[in-house]
């Protein structure tokens, strides 16, 4: 049972190709472009929900800063569409790999920090001491607010594949236990297959709001930077 | 009987069954032949079931169930071990149209752990 528990985490081969390469490539393939301005139906409904990601996301942001909407865009919406995709049954799931969400996040946070520090380098060392702090307390600060700078895009990705993979693995555990005491005890069973539908529910809404947090820190530190 | 039109450019179902073998070594299986193909067989699904007027969600969904299938066949293998099977006797078991032995007291322990 144990080991039985984390083999769906593990990634797909088949006679030893790389199948995770494929995975990875079918999220993209769901999201189509268009030449024409009045599309059908699938594309005009994505051009909605873009259109409302980009005025949640991108208003808060300085010209400069709006340079990046493609990036958080597109980031949103691979997050979210793999999420959502790793809900069906005995699919695979590339963000509860931490390999995954580190490639997302480093390069996002750094690219962020280093434009900070091109661009505005007195403010951007002014972030590591917050203002009114007494002065015994600087260089204890300045050590905290380094260490914690540091740390961010650790959390970003530790954070996306907790969640995500907490879920699947909750959602796997709990619809083992209603199979098993369907023959023990019906009543017991109901109420477990009740558990579940909710928890299935939370996850549809976690995958999404995983996706919206992820985009949303990369925007705020893009916008402490720029 | 001798075709007028060449080989090549025949399509599959206009080839006959016993040129099949020779049409099929004909074809371009070079990269851009087969991402041509690819691009061909994404274009025919996306023109006859997405890009209609009135395109419903069946367009999208057979291509999610397809993809749960493509799943299930690369997991086969993990999912092989959880079956439940009626009899959890190891001989009686393989008798019984090629279900794994699968004990399902073990699956019954695991409950009760879960459960405590």
């Amino acid at each position: 049972m144990n080991e039985n528990l984390f083999a769906s985490f593990v990634t797909p081969t088949m006679m030893g190709l790389p199948i995770v390469i494929l995975i990875i490539m079918l999220p993209p393939m769901l999201l189509t472009s268009s030449k024409r301005l009045i599309s059908n139906r699938f594309h005009s409904f994505q051009q909605w929900l873009i259109k409302l990601i980009i005025k949640q996301m991108m208003l808060i942001h300085s010209p400069k800063g709006r340079t990046w909407s493609l990036m958080l865009v597109s980031l949103i919406m691979f997050i979210g569409s793999t999420n959502l995709l790793g809900l069906l049954p005995h699919t695979f799931t590339p963000t509860t790999q931490l390999s995954t969400n580190l490639c997302m996040a480093i390069p996002l946070w750094a690219g962020a920090v280093i434009l900070g520090f091109r661009h505005k380098l007195k403010a951007s060392l002014a972030h590591f001491l917050p203002q009114g702090t007494p002065i015994s307390l600087i260089p204890m600060l300045i050590i905290i607010e380094t260490i914690s700078l540091f740390i961010q895009p650790m959390a970003l990705a530790v954070r996306l594949t907790a969640n995500i993979t907490a879920g699947h693995l909750l959602i796997h555990l709990i619809g083992g236990a209603t199979l098993v005491l369907t023959s023990i005890s019906p009543p017991t069973a109901t109420i477990t297959f009740i558990i579940l539908a909710l928890l299935t529910i939370l996850e549809f809404a976690v995958a999404l709001i995983q996706a919206y947090v992820f985009t949303l820190l990369v925007s705020l530190y893009l916008h402490d930077n720029t | 009987m001798a075709s007028l039109v060449p080989m090549k450019e025949k399509k599959l179902m206009e080839v006959k069954h016993g040129e099949l073998p020779s049409w099929m070594l004909m074809r371009n299986f070079t990269p851009s032949g087969i991402v041509g193909a690819f691009q061909r067989g994404y274009d025919r699904y996306y023109n006859k079931y997405i890009n209609v007027r009135k395109g419903s969600i069946s367009g999208i969904n057979m291509v999610l169930a397809a993809y749960v299938v493509f799943s299930s066949c690369i997991s086969y293998k993990e999912f092989k071990h959880e079956w439940q099977c009626k009899y959890h006797n190891e001989g009686t078991a393989h008798l019984i149209i090629g279900t794994s032995p699968t004990p399902i007291h073990e699956e019954l322990n695991s409950g009760w752990i879960f459960m405590s």
